[in-house]
This record gives structure tokens, sequence and C-alpha cells, in this order.
């Protein structure tokens, strides 16, 4: 398959493999932002194939996982309100909130539906003009796009029983904060590229330039990664910093430019929580006050929603922050996992610990390359 | 009571000319029993069925038999590739077929949702009629009720299928032996994937088409050739995931899988890219994993190759010797990991 089969050829990954095996003087610590590039690294054994060449921290770029505890109460409270339809990527549904998650509310009544584009959640809208649409709005800049025309389209179509419950976040912002933390390990940074095929990576040169770290746009495939890491390690042993873009083939420096200026026309960015990670300083999106009409928060007033405060033994925050890896948890496979979820990152498809549960809960055999077809008789 | 008394202005409407149905019509009285011999048993065309008695009288058979039974809540009920009737007849035939038995009866229930389109169930009756044809079963029981508006969606059928258990019978998987070859009939996670398309509106081009077939020439073929079948299972919910995952806990070997080997076609592919799934964990209507010998795989291929239902059967993974998983996978570039069991229903991510 064109654009897949490609990026997964097994004697370039080899290759690639080897040479940064080989240009590694020492273990480089790097962090893959995009939770999507940490199931994909993950999948093809590649962080096990460079032990001790390459240490991989796996970042905060799972959308799920960092929406706010409060965000979700609140998304159960709306689809509780007679009334709502609650609108949700698929992905939402088995997130726990404080106490309970969306599929439970709707086993208990609630209107939950998922859609697979905000623009469906529009037409879920005009369809039932007797029913008030609440989208939850979780992503980073690759859904907000999205979402921002959503609300254009329900302008221009006069849909006035359509809203949002905002929960964007911005991961720009939140590599900052992961540098400026107490203890960060992270000596450079595989920057997601379907993020930048957005927002583009200039905005990149400015956080090199202050940080002294490599930034490599990445895409996701085996191949792909591979190509951001060897960048990155060869940035770190000249140590010469700059943005290399490892994902030409989607990402162009300025982003899409179109996708942008919507984004910038509906929303604005803000201070605000991040689970896992507190408050971030211009980290999340917020409505722009001329599309507050279109504000769940502002039109049902449920965002006060009471979070119950569970004592919960989760590390998601640590594990988000790329202080710790999932098996570190205390309750990794045991007390947590994907049927019994204690944190989002368990649950998300994107999820740093539904990958450790699913590709390495068992170690196996992380040889790559050994014969795929070995196991079949001639 | 002649049909010219009715009055149209009568709050039940017994008239079958009207276009839906209502709940007169799972009441016992006049309206139900049109609908049944003027609806269904015209369509289903089983002499078993011709005196609407309480029971079926069937023939003694030879040997033993298998027993089943399954329920059908599709949506959408019309899908590409088929529909809830064929769905109905097929599933419960796979279901006899994979236990080792030649299909022979069956039998139907329909719950129906007041309201639902006249011709949304007679084209779902004339379906299931050509679904048994197909697969050389008879329909001889049935029932029908229907159920208040929102009770149910549109239109459910639950089934029950008799079959004659044909020698040999496969020992199941608990007679799994390291060594044995596992074989998948076909591209697999095509009926998932056109669900999903199909009821999410995803606007696919072309359209994914479910795999939604009897299986019971593949039966056929792997006996003519006299194939050592271990065990067989249509892999349906849960994929083929899941059908591993029911075998390794009944035997204490680990099955191991090859995931280049597997066959998907490129629809199916593209779209557990973009959404995020993985077609091991997405439904099958159609496709029998089976469990041959150590060595019998080529000559199975061979054998299901003949059927174009199964042109592009494959030789999948082995049974080996109990390892630290149950169940393994090898991906695309060589590295085995544990397989882990579908948690639900797939969700596809969210970028």
């Amino acid at each position: 398959m064109k654009f897949i089969d490609e990026y997964r050829n097994v004697p370039l990954a080899l290759d690639l493999l080897a040479r940064i095996r080989r240009r590694a003087s020492r273990p480089w610590v790097l962090m893959e932002v995009c939770g999507g590039q940490t199931h994909s690294l993950l999948r093809h054994g590649i962080d096990a194939q460079l032990d001790g060449a390459v240490e991989l921290i796996h970042g905060p770029g799972c959308p799920v996982c960092v929406t706010p505890e409060v965000a979700v109460d609140a998304a159960q409270n709306l689809a509780l309100h007679p009334g709502v339809v609650l609108a949700t990527f698929g992905d939402m549904l088995r997130v726990p909130g404080g106490r309970r998650t969306l599929h439970e509310v709707r086993a208990a009544g609630g209107q939950v539906k998922i859609v697979y584009s905000p623009l469906d959640a529009v037409e879920l809208a005009r369809r039932t003009p007797d029913r008030q649409i609440v989208f939850f709005s979780v992503g980073f800049e690759t859904t907000a796009p999205a979402t921002a025309l959503a609300v254009l389209h329900a302008d221009r179509l006069g849909v006035d029983n359509f809203s949002l419950l905002v929960a964007h976040v911005c991961v720009q912002p939140a590599m900052e904060a992961i540098l400026q933390a107490g203890v960060c390990r992270v000596q450079g940074f595989l920057a997601a590229g379907h993020v930048c095929t957005v927002l583009g990576y200039d905005s990149y040169v400015a956080f090199v330039n202050r940080h002294r770290v490599p930034v490599v746009v990445t895409g996701f495939e085996p191949v792909d990664l591979l190509a951001g890491i060897l960048e990155c390690v060869e940035q770190l042993e000249s140590q010469s910093f700059r943005v290399a873009n490892c994902y030409p083939r989607s990402v162009r420096p300025e982003g899409n430019r179109r996708a942008r200026q919507i984004v910038e026309q509906v929303f604005e960015p803000a201070d605000g929580p991040w689970r896992g990670l507190g408050t971030i300083s211009r980290g999340v999106l917020r409505l722009r006050d001329e599309w507050g009409r279109f504000d769940a928060a502002r039109r049902f007033g449920t965002l006060a929603a009471q979070t119950v405060d569970c004592a919960t033994e989760c590390r998601a925050g640590d594990v988000l922050a790329g202080q710790i890896k999932p098996p570190e948890c205390p309750a990794f496979g045991t007390r947590c996992t994907p049927d019994a979820p204690l944190g989002a990152p368990m649950v998300s498809s994107e999820g740093a610990c539904a990958a450790y549960f699913q590709y390495r809960r068992v170690p196996v055999d992380a040889t790559i390359g050994s014969s795929p077809l070995e196991i079949l008789p001639s | 009571m002649n049909e010219h008394f009715i009055s149209p202005a009568c709050p039940v409407d017994l008239s079958l000319d009207h276009e839906r149905l209502t709940l007169a019509h799972g009441e016992g009285g006049r309206a139900m029993r049109r609908l049944i011999q003027q609806q269904i048993l015209p369509r289903l065309r089983s002499p078993a069925l011709d005196g609407m008695a309480d029971a079926a009288h069937l023939p003694a058979c030879r040997g033993p038999l298998a027993f089943t039974t399954d329920a059908f809540v599709v949506s959408p009920l019309f899908f590409p590739g088929g529909d809830i009737g064929r769905l109905a007849v097929f599933g419960s035939v796979n279901d006899l077929v994979a236990s080792g038995a030649r299909p022979r009866w069956l039998s139907l229930a329909f719950i129906l949702e007041e309201g639902l389109e006249l011709s949304t169930l007679q084209r779902v009756l004339d379906s299931i009629a050509a679904a048994a044809q197909m697969s050389c079963v008879e329909i001889v029981a049935g029932d029908t009720k229907v159920v208040p508006r929102g009770a149910a969606d549109r239109l459910f059928i639950a089934t029950s299928g008799v079959g004659e258990l044909i020698d040999p019978i496969p020992p199941g998987p608990h007679g799994l032996q390291p060594g044995d070859e596992l074989i998948v009939s076909g591209p697999i996670a095509r009926h998932g994937v056109a669900i999903l398309a199909c009821r999410e509106n995803l606007r696919l081009e072309p359209a994914p088409v479910s795999d939604c077939a009897p299986l019971i020439a593949l039966a056929e073929a792997l006996r003519t050739a006299k194939i050592p079948v271990r065990a067989m299972r249509d892999a349906t919910r849960g994929g083929v995931a899941a059908v591993l995952h029911e075998w390794a806990e009944q035997c204490p070997h680990t099955l191991a899988i090859d995931e280049p080997a597997l066959p998907v076609t490129a629809e199916v592919r593209g779209v557990c890219e973009l959404l995020g799934l993985d077609p091991l964990h997405v439904a099958n209507e159609g496709t029998l994993m089976i469990a041959v010998a150590a060595g019998a795989g080529p000559r199975a291929i061979a054998a299901l190759r003949q059927v174009p239902l199964a042109a592009q059967a494959a030789l999948i993974g082995r049974v080996q010797p109990r390892r630290v998983a149950p169940v393994t996978v090898r991906r695309s570039l060589g590295v085995e990991q544990a397989l882990d069991e579908p948690h639900g229903s797939p969700q596809p991510r969210i970028c």
C-alpha cells in the first residue's frame, strides 16, 4: 500500500538502525512527542532495538490522556442533562473522569453519540432541532481546524442547537513546560508530524534557539521514526541544533495556512489545565468571545461540575511528563489494565500505558529483521 | 368478520395494505395471521411451516446432531455485501459448519419494532429465503413479535439451527498439538469495516463490502481432500484475535501468527490504517479459521482455494509449545509480540 509499505521496508529500517547505533557515542535521551509515535515505536520494537544507543521517553501527545478530569466530568454531566446529546470521538468513551466513564454514563441513560468529525455533530444538530448537540472537542492542533470549521459551518447554516465543550490543547507550550520542569532528561524532540502538517515548523526555530535542543519533525511509520531519530542523534553528536523536517511528504515549513487561519479565527490560546501536567501557560485553546454563543460552558453553566477528588495511585502525570515509563507505575498491569483503568493513558489508543500493556506486557522476541515467514513451513 | 367491514376510522388498522407494522401484527389475531400467511410463509416456501403448528416434526437422523443458537441485531439492516437476513442464516449455518456439521434446519424468531416498513420486512424475508436456499437449509419453525416503538431497533432476528455431524468430527481446540498449522480462509476484517463505513457514513469509494457468506463448501472441500482438521471456527465478533485467544485458552500451547501472512484487502487495510484499528480485532462473517495437523497446511490451502470464496486462503501461523504468551504475532519488521485480546468494540483514534 502506497505511503505505508515503503516506510515499513525492512532492509531500509535495518540500515537506519545500524547507522543510529554506529553514530551514537553515548546513550541519548529523546522524547517522541506524539502518542501515535509511541505506539508505532513499541509495535515495531524500535525502542528495544535502540537499547544502549537511544532512550526514548514518551511524550504527552495523547489528546485523550491530557484532557483534564474536570472536562470529562463536565461532558458526563452534559450527557445526563435533559435534552442534550453529547457528541464525541469514540476514544473518549472509556476515559475515566472523577468517578466514571462516558460508557457508564451512557449505560445509566446519558445521551452519548459517537461521531467521526465535528461536522457530523453539526449535521446531527441540524437533523434534530429539538435536541441540544454538544460536541466534546478534544485534541491537539490536528483536530482544532475541523472543530473551528464546524463552528463556522454551524454559524453559516444558522444551527443554534450546536455547541462545543472545548478541551483543545497546544503541543508546543507543553514541550516548553517539560523542558522547564525541575528534572528533565530530554535532550532532543521528535516533533509530531501531523501537528506540524497543520502548524508548520517555523515556530520551532525560536524554541530550538532558546533551549538548544534538536527538534526533528517526524512521521509515524518505522522508517520515518528511524530517520527522525538518526537526525536527532546526528545533531546531538555534532552539538549543532536546528529544526529539521524528516516528514517532508506531509509537512511544509509554514504548515497549512488555511487551517491555521480558521483556528485563529475561532479560537485563542489561554492558560489551562492538562491532566497530569497541571496548568500550562497558553497550553489550551478557548473560543474567542465573538463565538461565545457556541460555548457549552456558557450555554449550560455545568462546567462548574464538582470533580470528585479520588485518591488514586495512578501516576499518569509522571508518565505524560516523561518522568517515568508505564511499567514503573506500581499499578501497571495489575490494578490498572485496559479493562479497569486508573488513568486515561491505559485506555486511549494513543496512551503510553496502553502501548506498554499491548506490546510490552510480555517480552517475547524483539529482534527486528528475523524473517517474518520463518515460522511457516516453506 | 369480513375485511370490508373494517371501518377506515378504526383506531387499529388491521389492513396489511398499510405500509408499516403495528402492534396488532404481533398480538395473535387476524393481523398477525395474515402477516404470517401472506408475507412470511410464501417467501420462506418451507413445507414444514405450512401447517403453522407449534413445533416442526423433523425426520430421524442416523448420527449425532449439532444444535446452535444466535441473535442478530445489526445496524444498519442493509449494508454492502449483505443484510440482517443473510447474516442470520449464514451466521447460524456457519456455526454449525465450524462445529463439523452439515446444516439442515433453522428456526427464526423476529422481534419487529412498531412502525417498521412492511417493505423492509419483505426485503429481509426474501433475503432469508435466498440465503437458506443457497445454504441448503430448511426453515422449519418461526415466531413473530412486534414491540412498541423504541423497544427494539427496527428488526431483530433470533435463530436456532440443527445440523448433522459428519465424520470425521474435528476434535476442537483442546486437541491442538505443537506444529499444527493455522489457516484463515480469506481476507480478514471485511464485515466489521463494511458495517463501520456504512453505519458511520464514511463515504469511502469503493465502499468496503462484507464477507457475509456460507462456509459449507469450505468444510466440504477439506473433508473431500481428507485434511486432518483439528479445529474450525468462524471468526465473527472480536475477529481472528478472539478465535486465537479462545483456542489458546483451551490448549496448553502458544498460537503464533505472522502479520505479513494475513490476507487483508487494500480497502480494509486503508480503513484500518486510517482509523487506527487492528484488522485482527475486526469482525468477519464469512471467514473460517482452521487448524490442521503439522504438514497438512499446504494441502489444506490447495483444497480451500478450489472454492471461490477461499481463493485467498492463507497459512498464517502455527501452534508452538507454550511460551510466555498464549497468542503471539510477528509484526511486519519481524518483531514478535504477545497479541492482546480485543477489549469490547474497537474505537477509532482521534488523530
